[in-house]
């Protein structure tokens, strides 16, 4: 048998989509492991329902997975719209239009059971979702996936995404053996008979592939000296949490954050540590906070409304100077907003939500293997500085799968002990250096040290003071911290050129999508360069500097701003991105935003269209507003 | 000459080794004259001598309110914290250190209102930690707002014509959560009696939760009927429960009762007037959560901590 002729490419991108509970995430988790085995560059994004069982067949039920796959081991982001679509059935398959998320020559796989089914508005819903298709340019291949399914299984709910995924296995010309060897490691907690079936179907799925396939893709690998894992954010920040030293994390389940305390629980205990789950968010924090007072900096993890309600503890924090590691994975908000969808919407909180003036460090990571690294930078700030890092992680990453190169775990320093050794006399709690306003700690158990923590307002001696100049002392201690920790910041490198007629400048996970946009602009002879932020508090030196180079500059981040070209915005009422309202008050530049909050990432296509629209390279969209005008030559 | 050896080495040790209440006196407190907070840190000083206890291994946790500025006044670690949020501070300290010895100190309207979630779950968890609550049934540092023991149609800055609600018995309360171990009742008006309780809390193995009944001369001078004169009280009896003074057996009736029956401990506990004052339950057998995650918890050497990190990031390893 001759099988599918093979066509060579250095990437590409697809979804795997079906009813929630049919297992298209599962068949995608294989997929994404046979191409990360194969040594193929890897990001995948999940598409999640936000209810556990949405009705079935509508669009609102969609699960699956977008993987981005290429030839290069570093990929960044989810690209762009997709090459192929896999869909259980036709509303799934409109999801993904209707998300905008599908290339205009996509090759759509669909099962073909609904063609013939016997309730007449499938078969005819099928029929107008794939005209609505075959009207355009992209190309339809019908497969009978429930009922080559059923030809092994009786329940073909239990097995089509394994035929799936063998299907999968023969588009992209993967090793069968290998999907063999992936599926039994993802199915180890099975019975014999499950793991059986389940390879049993993806050998069918890969033989119907090559028998019925005209064409199959082919995305080589690069050769890699260094072994690579393939994990998503959540995971990296577990193991980013060992290899970090910490003792105790304490949480309270809330979406997209709780499977970092998943992956958490099931290993801490092994490594002398705990997850607590608390009784609430405030708890959570609370006895976080009490942990990281008795001498073991401990870190807590949650999410938006989570982080609402640990404000109060975060200036309590702030104001003992006791040293703490809170972890936001952001969602769609506000309120309960978006649970299970990307949003870069708390940065402002993050920085301002405590009440009182309460300076907290603030970073981002950026990728799935900064993720892993962070903890270990956020631990180090907290102790060294006595002060909260809060490390402002969001859902993309957190689901995201990405490869990178596996860490050198034998560095891992090993857990100093607790010093307690006595404290000389004379030595005060807050012993700041004026200079710094760095000062040693105390903990519970070091003779001659004893003495109370407030909560109120306190002077060096650590009791509590109501006098206009030693609260002014405190204040300014613990701000100038801030200052001290930015000192030793380098300023951030640009990528591009360093001078041009536009600068984007993003932080968190859409770095990514915003240097490939700039690559291809750049590759278009368009002078745009970005600039990324990965400290938001304290912002890094030499930012001033780097803008005043460029013409124009604008944030690319995913949370709202008010559109120029809605007649009631004006210069003087628009509410502009976060990252854009912290550095116009940091810069006094005209920094403009492209901030929106579609609920997934940017494409790098997206950013580019925006770029052009800035540049005037292809007619605008929409008028220019006044502050646009005005952010001509930002010197 | 051996024995004199002995005994001068039995000398140093117990110079070392005894404490004096000096050594748990820190700043003069500064609460109101005739306040029922002082009884409470001078019985707290004496049952830490008592248990001649090193200073620098207690931690005590407070929230906010006038009784939560008691860890100022006690030369220990101390943390004076956020209102109502004590015990989750408490827990993480026991968590983390569980050799240090953790007494909380709270309000009526630190425990019981703002802190409630935490009240509840606390017990449950039953951290070993003495946790006092110093009930004066009034928001005080705020000046007289009605808390949730506020009795029945008193009048407060926030209920001017009287309080609409019955208050809440902390003790049918905590008498209805899984793992309660220790319930006890005293008054700062009985010091012998509160010194007997706060020994056994300190004695007891799990959360012991303590009610301190005591007056705010200031913003509730009539409360317990005037600080205690005319204020009913049965003292609950037993030979392992607290110990009651011949003097005492003047102040109210005396109740035989066994502490360690939940059954009887519930109804004693629903009871208010008399009010019961003593041990109503004790359980010495329900595990300590920070316990159950210790005993649950591998330390393991660092190069044993490394090869299973090793391992972890075989099972993400693809290439």
């Amino acid at each position: 048998m001759p099988g599918p002729r093979r066509i060579r490419l250095p990437e590409h991108t697809l979804e795997i989509v079906s009813d929630a509970g049919e297992g298209a995430q599962k068949a995608a988790v294989a997929f994404a492991q046979l191409c990360a085995k194969a040594g193929n560059g890897l990001w995948t994004v999940e598409i999640i329902p936000s209810e556990i069982r949405p009705p079935p067949h509508t669009t609102g039920s969609a699960s699956g997975n977008r993987i981005r796959l290429a030839e290069r081991s570093r990929v960044t982001n989810a690209g762009n719209r997709a090459n192929v679509v896999l869909a259980f059935n036709e509303m799934a398959l409109l999801s993904r239009l209707e998300a905008n998320s599908l290339a205009d020559d996509v090759l759509v796989l669909i099962d073909d059971q609904w063609a013939t089914h016997e309730m007449e508005q499938y078969r005819r819903s099928y029929r107008e979702v794939l005209d609505r298709f075959r009207s355009g340019a992209a190309k339809i291949i019908e497969v009978p996936l429930e009922k080559e399914t059923l030809r092994h299984v009786e329940d073909a709910q239990r097995g089509k995404n394994m035929f799936a995924v063998g299907l999968l296995c023969a588009l992209y010309s993967k090793d069968p053996n290998v999907l063999d060897e992936v599926i039994r490691g993802i199915f180890k907690d099975k019975t014999q008979q499950v793991v059986e079936v389940a390879v049993k179907l993806a050998a069918a799925g890969h033989q119907y592939g090559m028998a019925h396939l005209e064409e199959c893709f082919e995305i080589p690998s690069s050769q890699s000296e260094v072994p690579k894992v393939a994990m998503n954010g959540n995971t990296a920040l577990a193991l980013g949490a060992i290899s970090a030293g910490f003792e105790l994390c304490s949480m309270y389940p809330i979406t997209p954050a709780t499977s970092a305390s998943h992956s958490l629980s099931e290993i801490f205990e092994d490594f002398g540590g705990f997850v607590h789950q608390a009784e609430d968010e405030i708890a959570a924090i609370g006895v976080a906070l009490g942990a990281s007072y008795a001498g073991k900096t401990a870190l807590t993890i949650t999410s938006g409304p989570g982080m609402a309600l640990k404000t109060e503890f975060q200036g309590l924090a702030v104001m003992t100077e006791t040293p703490l590691v809170i972890v936001d994975v952001q969602r769609g908000g506000p309120s309960t907003g978006l649970p299970t969808k990307i949003e870069q919407s708390d940065l402002l909180h993050a920085l301002y939500g405590a009440p009182g003036d309460a300076p907290k460090v603030v970073i981002a990571p950026s990728t799935v293997e900064e993720c892993y690294y962070i903890l270990s930078v956020a631990r180090k700030i907290a102790e060294e500085l006595r002060m909260l890092v809060i490390v402002l992680s969001d859902a993309n990453l957190a689901t995201g799968q990405q490869l990178f190169d596996r860490p050198d775990v034998s560095k891992t320093p090993p857990r100093p002990p607790l010093d307690l050794s006595p404290v000389p006399l004379g030595t005060l709690p807050y012993d700041w250096d004026p200079t710094t306003g760095l000062s040693q700690r105390l903990i519970p158990g070091q003779p001659g040290g004893m003495g109370v923590t407030t909560s109120l307002n306190h002077d060096r001696d650590g009791k509590a003071c109501y006098d206009s100049e030693r609260n002014e002392r405190g204040h300014a201690m613990r701000s100038r911290k801030l200052a001290t920790l930015q000192q030793s910041l380098k300023p951030p490198t640009v990528h591009g050129a360093s001078e041009g007629d536009l600068l984007l400048v993003g932080w968190g996970s859409t770095r990514g999508a915003v240097e490939e946009a700039v690559d291809m602009a750049r590759a278009e002879g368009l002078a745009v360069s970005s600039v990324h932020i990965q400290f938001l508090s304290p912002l890094p030196p030499g930012l001033k500097n780097i803008f005043r180079r460029f013409r124009r500059v604008t944030t690319v981040e995913l949370n709202y701003s008010d559109d120029w070209s809605d007649p009631l915005i004006t210069e003087e009422n628009r509410r502009y991105g976060q990252l854009a309202w912290l550095l116009r008050a940091a810069t006094l530049i005209d920094v403009d935003c492209f901030a929106k909050v579609p609920g997934r990432p940017y494409m790098p296509v997206e950013i580019l269209d925006e770029i052009k629209r800035v540049l005037d390279v292809q007619p605008a969209l929409a008028a220019p507003g006044p502050a646009r005008a005005a952010n001509e030559g930002v010197n | 000459m051996v024995s004199m050896l002995a005994e001068e080495s039995l000398l140093e040790v117990c110079a070392i080794e005894t404490h004096s209440l000096e050594d748990y006196e820190a700043e003069p407190p500064r609460w109101c004259k005739g306040c029922g907070d002082h009884g409470v840190l001078a019985a707290l000083q004496r049952v830490l001598r008592k248990n001649n206890v090193d200073p620098e291994n207690v931690v005590s946790v407070s929230g906010i309110g006038c009784s939560s500025r008691l860890p100022h006044y006690l030369k220990t670690y101390g943390f004076h914290g956020i209102h109502g949020r004590a015990l989750p501070i408490a827990t993480g300290v026991r968590l983390s250190r569980p050799e240090l010895p953790v007494i909380v100190i709270m309000g009526d309207g630190d425990c019981f209102s703002i802190g409630g979630n935490h009240w509840l779950h606390a017990i449950r968890y039953n951290i070993n930690a003495v946790v006092l609550v110093l009930d004066n049934e009034v928001y005080a540092l705020t000046k007289m707002q009605a808390s949730p023991t506020t009795p029945d149609g008193w009048k407060t800055n926030t209920t001017p014509r009287g309080t609409y609600l019955h208050p809440l018995n902390p003790l049918s309360a905590v008498m209805g959560m899984t793992n309660i171990s220790f319930v006890a009742q005293t008054a700062t008006w009985l010091p012998a009696h509160l010194d007997e309780t706060i020994d056994k809390a300190w004695d007891h193995h799990g959360l012991s939760f303590v009610r301190i009944l005591q007056r705010c001369p200031v913003f509730m001078p009539k409360a317990f009927g005037e600080g205690g004169l005319n204020f009913p009280v049965v003292f609950l009896e037993h030979a392992d429960g607290i110990p009651i003074h011949p003097l005492l057996r003047k102040r109210g009736a005396v109740q035989a009762h066994d502490h360690r029956d939940i059954n009887e401990a519930q109804r004693v506990a629903v009871t208010v007037d008399p009010a019961p004052m003593g041990l109503v339950y004790q359980n010495p057998d329900v595990p300590a959560y920070e316990e159950i995650r210790w005993q649950r918890q591998d330390r393991p050497d660092h190069q044993t901590f490394l090869r299973r990190l090793e391992a972890e990031m075989d099972r993400y390893t693809v290439t």
